[in-house]
């Protein structure tokens, strides 16, 4: 390029400036960024409709306290129906939700079809519909969660490592049977079973998310096979009981032991530390909860039709083990975050 | 009736012997020593709760919101010592919830003549909404270093039996001293025969109800604490969780009639054993979820009929309401 056309090229650049934006184009004056009105008229005054399978534990009160931080300063109305692990009030909820029509809903799916249905006509509405962690038949306008297949496969991968050169027996604890995320997860460590036929299951029994039944499970399975070598376990909350079990057995070491949760400090990180669990696959709630911000946020500022684009974002796990319980950014503690 | 009774007693222990020689014989690694004291721990707590609940049954009624006064004043104290608290001073705040809520249950069922299953229903679901409402941050309440030492209510060994046994051991002589050597497990005994002929003899038929449920909602704080202790945290949402049906299980299996007046302590230890005895036999042999619930609903049928055959109700004193 030779000078003077460089010259006529920064002259018509500047010509185009004033035209656009008919600004001065004079430094000291600052420019305005012509984009950002409209996103924040798109959000403000929105209604965001947030309907998880109940509230009171780390995953759903960690999620709800990042969306809240980050679309509150944007003046969106946050709405909340806990259905209190009832499935067929989360259905009404949905419903009722449906003929008020807000801008966007975040459902977190008890199991794969009851609200599917629902959850299309919502979209048929024009209301956007994000599921997250615990998808539906129906795919809406964006996923948000773990991937259980991936949770299942790494965990039942770490305990067929851990009994390399052991007895080979393992045990799995799961969750509800009527749970998507536990015939999932179920799924994934049948993948990685069969590419290890010598591996035997001698025992895998549901526990309904309740730590004591898994605590009572593993101790019946740890006393008729003392040599077993790893327990995949399906939920951190629930496997605390299945800790509980390899402890006062004194095989704490000898039987590892994989889960996976939302990894809170308590919950996780803790348990990790003090040896319970050896693995805890973390599907870190507040990155869940940036994701789903910034999902909302760019489907409601795009203008999009709802349902017309479908989108996942599926977590990058944290795998949290001894080597990394101890620093700051593995866990997460509820109270932080619902300041 | 006395020499029925007696045979219903028969038809359970009967049951529970051939259940535990089958499974001696056909599953290996049944009958050691070892796996007999994950039988028993793994059902203590349960066993707790059903001697909380025979009580309750003897003398006419049932507490449906037990598993609330597991799961709620247990996990107050988690939390309290979470926040800071003294384990001293959440415990004391535990006994004096669970002595309020036996009151008010009690004052419902005794004054109100609120009829007890509609009555612990409502208390039940209220303050296990107020514990997720007011008391709890989550609904698992997470064990804190305050609590130091406090576990050993739920784990370990004293004299190599596991810790959950003894407590259990202790309820069970707590609650049979009190039942059969006291005036006031007398007159349990005489309301849940015939309340109405209790109240013409003289016996304070009120005041004795009253305190049925407060016992009933101390005993459930206590195995609430064993289980905490058992799992290191308080999962609250066992509320919502079908334990109370083991927990009926447990008494009339073990032949506690529910028309009242009838069974003592060996029959919760019988239903015990029997629950104890099939669950840990399933889990060896890996049945399923759904397979495990079918043989408990099926055998809880079994026992709720030859129930209100071996013990039909009184038609005479019978009310409504009445289970």
């Amino acid at each position: 390029m030779t000078t003077k056309s460089k010259f006529a090229g920064l002259a018509l650049a500047a010509l185009g400036w004033t035209a656009v934006a008919s600004a001065p184009a004079l430094a000291q004056q600052g420019l305005d960024e012509p984009f950002q009105k409209g996103f924040k008229e798109a959000l403000a005054g929105k209604t965001v409709a947030y309907v998880p399978v109940a509230m009171n534990f780390d995953l759903t009160e960690g999620w709800y306290a990042g969306l809240k931080k980050e679309l509150e300063p944007y003046g969106v109305k946050f709405e909340i129906r806990d259905p209190n692990w009832n499935t067929n009030a989360g259905a009404q909820a949905v419903t009722s939700l449906i003929s008020e029509k807000p801008a966007v809903m975040v459902i977190h799916n008890p199991d794969v079809q009851t609200y599917a249905k629902l959850l299309q006509r919502a979209e048929n509405e024009g209301i956007y519909v994000i599921q997250i962690n615990m998808g539906s038949a129906y795919r809406s306008s964006a996923f948000v969660g773990a991937n259980w297949i991936e949770i299942g496969e790494r965990d039942a991968e770490a305990v067929v490592k851990a009994c390399d050169g052991k007895s080979n027996k393992i045990a799995i604890v799961q969750g509800a049977l009527s749970a998507a995320a536990s015939a999932y997860t179920l799924k994934g460590v049948e993948n990685v079973l069969a590419k290890h036929p010598d591996i035997k299951v001698v025992s895998s029994q549901a526990a309904d998310w309740d730590a004591a039944k898994a605590k009572a499970i593993t101790q019946t399975v740890l006393k008729q096979n003392p040599d077993l070598c790893g327990i995949v376990g399906f939920w951190d909350g629930m496997d605390i009981g299945t800790a509980a079990a390899v402890k006062e057995a004194g095989l704490t070491g000898k039987v590892f032991v994989a889960t996976s949760g939302g990894g809170e400090r308590k919950g996780a990180c803790e348990l990790v530390k003090s040896g319970g669990f050896d693995l805890d696959l973390s599907y870190d709630v507040p990155t869940q909860a940036a994701d789903m911000a910034a999902t909302i946020k760019w489907l409601l500022s795009s203008g999009v039709k709802a349902g017309s684009v479908k989108g996942a974002d599926y977590t990058t796990l944290i795998p949290i083990t001894k080597d990394n319980a101890d620093t700051q950014t593995a866990c997460w503690n509820l109270s932080d975050l619902k300041k | 009736m006395k020499r029925f009774r007696l045979t219903q007693q028969e038809i359970v222990f009967a049951v529970f012997a051939i259940l535990f020689v089958a499974f001696s014989v056909f599953l290996r690694g049944f009958l050691s020593s070892d796996n007999m004291l994950t039988l028993l721990q793994n059902v203590a707590v349960l066993g707790i709760l059903g001697l909380a609940m025979a009580i309750v049954v003897i003398g006419r009624g049932i507490d449906i919101s037990l598993i609330a006064a597991l799961a709620v004043p247990s996990g107050l104290v988690l939390q309290m010592v979470q926040n800071g608290h003294s384990l001293p001073l959440s415990l004391a705040a535990a006994l004096a919830f669970a002595i309020c809520f036996g009151l008010v249950n009690g004052w419902l069922i005794a004054y109100a003549e609120v009829p007890s299953l509609f009555a612990t229903l409502a208390t039940g679901l209220f303050v296990a909404g107020l514990g997720q409402a007011a008391l709890f941050q989550l609904d698992v309440v997470q064990w804190s270093p305050g609590m130091e030492g406090f576990e050993r209510l739920g784990q370990g060994t004293i004299l190599g039996i596991p810790t959950p046994i003894i407590m259990f051991a202790i309820a069970c002589i707590v609650v049979a001293l009190l039942l059969r050597q006291t005036r006031w497990g007398a007159y349990i005994y005489a309301i849940g025969d015939n309340p109405y002929a209790a109240r013409v003899t003289g016996i304070p038929s009120r005041p004795i109800i009253v305190l049925q449920y407060v016992l009933a909602a101390l005993i459930g704080c206590f195995a609430g604490l064993v289980m905490a202790a058992s799992v290191n945290s308080m999962p609250t949402r066992v509320f919502n969780s079908t334990l109370i049906y083991d927990v009926i299980l447990v008494v009339v299996l073990g032949g506690i009639g529910l028309s009242g007046g009838r069974g003592g302590v060996l029959n919760v230890i019988i239903g015990t054993l029997l629950i104890g005895t099939m669950l840990n036999g399933m889990t060896i042999m890996d049945v399923s979820y759904a397979g495990q619930n079918l043989v408990k609903g099926v055998v809880l049928l079994l026992a709720v009929i030859t129930d209100s055959f071996l013990n039909p109700r009184n038609e005479d004193t019978a009310q409504q309401g009445d289970i």
